[in-house]
């Protein structure tokens, strides 16, 4: 019932991923403190710029494509269509 | 039992109106959507909508927000087993089989099942509804604060049949999650608790942000970092339908779901993660193969789904008899009925016939609905998954940032969500489960407030827990369970010297 005998061994257990998970935490913390004050377009336009670009070495293209969309289509979804307040930036969007 | 045929044939007619039913379709579609985002719950679906009700006959408006309601429990379970991201607190328990069943390339007869399980549960549950309302509500009120602490109590002891792995790590995680609920406002007390000094604590920690981090952004973590692409393995047409084995296996677990949850639901107050948990502990307790459960066992997905579907059908009973809220979606449905003038009481059933069984018929056709919906769109959904996961996850984080910042339009939430999720990484690495820290999150401040009451109510004295038929049946079979699960243990270690000694008996024997 208790046994711990089953559980896997503490040397067995991988951390090769780490690096990846500390960008993506990093991604979040960075949105803890900047939605409120970049505002939420270009909050998500960083993030996915980060997250594409940097950790996952997408071409320019497509990263600004899929993040200008993303950001733009999920304002409009959410702000406009459904009327949920999302914080505004300094820069107006 | 003739009148009650002509009151639903009263109802029928109201509900298969175009009007009502445009209605239905459009709140089920917009529950759905609801639902799928993670983060924005059915509470939050129907409050925004609940203006837009206003202008409304009653009965549409009520047929509106059920829709919501009931949409967002079948949208909840999609994004809980194709991304092991509860939509809602009471999909976390589908998330665990339900993904596997998607890594093993069985996603379409998990979302299946899901769907045909919610259909069963919810027109059985509808049916009680109708038949049972009155009595099971005087059933209900007599839940007291001591039959509220003993029925909680007995979630938790349920707990102990989750994981096949080591128990205490299931109790420890439930214990970190009673931990976490304890910070915020003291319910009798008025002072703030744990909560350094930042005031967004006073509610206490959601559970929404802990359920989409601890689930959604530890999977997201997890499965990012890998080198290889997740495994998941692309379903061909024919494999999005349940085989007849699964068909089979996963009958009783929908029955015994739909009772189960039946009954958990129509306790006032009580929570519909309750019902999922309940039943995930009673199928993996009752099923030939226990072993599977955690790896993708239809059980796992049939029992809990239907379970929380029929919790939904049981809340609106001490709704709709008695004017009960029974939790804060139905407070917000009785709100939009007396906006509209209609009194919800005891005198609903005879003085709106047409309302009371006009809601019921739609939830027949709701159902109905929501099955057309779903089915095919299970072919839809499964495709989503064909999309590349670097560009797939990040979409995935950014709704639930969203979901997460809509629900109170605070960043502490969004901080808590990161944190859990790191939590969640480390935890799942070192191989606990997660489930339970969400129920002891979420039962925690009920049961510390039963507790009180109950020992106001007896001025100190813990006896009240016994003296009370009903707390003490549910305190007793409480108790057997966690024996029970002991019981294996126990007897290990005698039939350790038994074994001993059979086996020199028989060496000596085969000589």
């Amino acid at each position: 019932m208790v046994t711990s005998s089953r559980a896997p061994r503490r040397s067995s257990i991988s951390w090769t991923g780490w690096r990846h998970a500390a960008a993506i935490l990093a991604a979040c913390v960075f949105a803890v403190f900047a939605t409120e004050r970049l505002g939420y377009r270009l909050t998500v336009l960083l993030m996915l710029g980060f997250l594409l670009k940097v950790v996952e070495g997408r071409g320019w293209l497509q990263t600004l494509l899929f993040a200008f969309g993303l950001a733009f289509g999920s304002f409009f979804l959410f702000y406009t269509l459904l009327r949920v307040p999302l914080p505004e930036g300094p820069l107006g969007f | 039992m003739a009148e009650t045929l002509h009151n639903l044939y009263i109802g029928f007619s109201v509900a298969l109106s175009p009007n009502v039913l445009l209605y239905a379709f459009v709140g089920c579609v917009i529950g759905t959507l609801v639902g799928v985002l993670p983060g924005v719950g059915p509470l939050a679906g129907i409050s925004l909508l609940l203006p837009v009700s206003f202008g409304l006959d009653p009965t549409a408006a009520i047929v509106l927000l059920a829709g919501i309601y009931y949409g967002a429990m079948y949208g909840g379970s999609t994004t809980s087993i194709l991304m092991r991201i509860p939509g809602e607190a009471a999909s976390v328990m589908t998330c665990i089989d339900g993904y596997e069943m998607t890594r093993k390339g069985r996603a379409g007869a998990a979302l299946a099942i899901a769907a045909v399980g919610s259909y069963v549960a919810g027109t059985v549950s509808i049916v009680g509804l109708m038949l049972l309302a009155p009595p099971l509500a005087s059933f209900a009120l007599r839940f007291g604060p001591p039959e509220y602490f003993a029925l909680l109590l007995l979630g938790l002891l349920v707990l102990a049949y989750m994981s096949g792995g080591s128990v205490s790590k299931s109790l420890a995680m439930a214990v970190l999650g009673l931990l976490l609920g304890m910070i915020g406002i003291d319910p009798m007390t008025g002072f703030f608790r744990f909560s350094y000094g930042l005031v967004e604590l006073g509610d206490g920690i959601g559970v929404v942000p802990v359920a989409v981090g601890l689930f959604g952004l530890s999977e997201i973590l997890l499965t990012a970092g890998q080198p290889t692409a997740p495994e998941v393995k692309k379903p061909r047409l024919r494999e999005l339908l349940p085989s007849r084995e699964e068909w089979r296996d996963s009958f009783w677990p929908i029955g015994r779901g739909t009772v189960l949850g039946f009954l958990i639901g129509i306790i006032p107050g009580s929570a519909h993660i309750l019902s999922s948990f309940v039943s995930y502990a009673v199928e993996r307790r009752l099923s030939k193969h226990p072993e599977r459960f955690g790896h993708g066992a239809i059980e796992g997905v049939a029992g809990p789904e239907s379970a929380n579907n029929s919790a939904t059908s049981g809340a609106f009973v001490p709704m709709l008899a008695l004017g009960v809220p029974s939790g804060p979606i139905p407070a917000v449905m009785i709100a939009a009925m007396m906006v509209h003038g209609v009194s919800p009481g005891p005198l609903l059933i005879a003085q709106q016939p047409q309302l009371f069984w006009g809601f019921i018929a739609s939830m027949y056709v709701g159902n109905v609905v929501l099955l057309i919906l779903n089915l095919p769109l299970v072919g839809i959904f499964v495709n989503v998954l064909k999309v590349p996961y670097p560009l797939l996850y990040p979409t995935i984080l950014i709704f639930c940032v969203l979901g997460v910042y809509a629900v109170n339009g605070s960043v502490v939430d969004l901080g808590i969500m990161t944190v859990m999720g790191a939590l969640g990484y480390v935890l799942r690495k070192f191989d606990f489960e997660t489930a339970p820290v969400v129920l002891g999150l979420i039962l925690a401040p009920m049961m510390e407030m039963s507790f009180r009451q109950s020992l106001s109510m007896s001025s100190g004295s813990y006896s009240i827990f016994v003296n009370r038929p009903i707390a003490l049946v549910m305190l007793v079979v409480g108790l057997a369970l966690l024996l029970l699960s002991v019981a294996p243990w126990l007897m290990k270690t005698l039939d350790w010297r038994q074994r001993f000694g059979l086996a020199s008996g028989q060496e000596k024997e085969g000589m």
